[in-house]
């Protein structure tokens, strides 16, 4: 009884396996050396290394997600997600314009 | 939106009684990690308005120092996977495997901390300290609230190695375990963030 409910309990505390923790870990290694290989052995245009780090970043908070979260889009987790995406959107708004209004201030007080 | 949850929850498995509880408490702490989400978002936003202010002193690439940037996400990186077994162990319902893993991702924890700690004590010796410039105000403020974000999750996970050892996996600790398992995991998604957009970009 009591593993049973154990299994069925839900709202974020879906389980992994071993195999999916391994599998997590092993992507984590690779897209944190990637990045750090590029930064500090430099062999890409700046901007190139730039946008590369970013990108594996957000693979990797994906990664995360899925193989530690253990976040997908079953029904017993929709709540979960609709959380995260709507905390997602705030995000983008708070950062985005936070960095548009800053950066057009920036811009019109030091113009030169 | 919560009552939905509710009674969804009981509608779909009536018979486990206090275990709809357990999962709600870990809705419920999934919510807080989400506020705490936009927290370290309005953190990242000021960092990356103040990473160019550095008022005549030290910029990013002086200060930063990517090898001990990379020991210190190891170390998180592994304490991520080490608690996930104590959650596999707690699953088999085999506290002695939870106590050893925690203690595992204690260690490793304690580890990062300490690193960190002493990354902060080596710029303050410099005269960089959170006073020297915009930039190492947002820098101090973004990298020491993930940190004290950290020292939580072990003060808590020590509190729970003592429960798990005293009464050993009661539904209570499991639900806590649970809860922890979100905070821990979130922290290492934040650090991911940190280290690309602080340390990675900040020497590109």
């Amino acid at each position: 009884m009591y593993k049973q409910s154990q299994i069925h309990s839900s709202a974020g505390t879906s389980h992994g396996s071993s195999r999916s923790y391994m599998i997590g870990f092993i992507v984590s290694v690779v897209l944190t050396v990637i990045p750090f290989a590029l930064v500090m052995y430099p062999s890409l245009p700046r901007h190139v290394t730039a946008w590369a780090v970013v990108a594996l970043g957000v693979v990797q908070v994906f990664a995360h997600l899925k193989y530690f979260l253990h976040l997908d889009t079953a029904q017993e987790q929709r709540w979960n997600l609709i959380a995260l995406i709507f905390s997602v959107i705030i995000i983008v708004l708070l950062v985005g314009l936070s960095l548009w209004i800053m950066n057009s201030i920036h811009h019109n007080m030091l113009a030169h | 939106m919560s009552n939905i949850v509710i009674e969804k929850d009981i509608a779909h498995n009536h018979e486990q009684g206090h275990e709809d509880a357990g999962s709600l408490s870990v809705f419920g702490f999934w919510i807080y990690l989400m506020t705490d989400c936009i927290l370290f978002a309005t953190l990242f936003a000021g960092y990356a308005v103040l990473r160019d202010s550095v008022a005549g002193g030290p910029s990013t690439v002086d200060i930063f120092e990517l090898p001990y940037v990379l020991a210190e996400t190891a170390l998180l990186l592994v304490s991520s996977i080490t608690y996930g077994y104590a959650m596999l162990a707690m699953n088999r319902n085999d506290p002695a495997h939870v106590l050893r893993w925690l203690a595992v991702t204690f260690v490793l924890g304690c580890g990062f901390i300490g690193m960190e700690i002493n990354e902060f004590h080596h710029l303050i010796a410099q005269g960089y300290g959170p006073s020297r410039s915009g930039l190492l105000t947002a820098f101090f403020t973004l990298v020491g609230t993930h940190g004290a974000h950290v020292l939580t999750g072990l003060v808590w996970m020590a509190v729970l190695m003592a429960q798990v050892w005293q009464r050993g996996l009661t539904s209570t600790n499991t639900t806590r375990l649970s809860c922890l398992s979100l905070f821990w995991h979130f922290l290492d998604v934040v650090w991911i963030c940190v280290f690309t957009v602080v340390y990675l970009l900040g020497v590109v």
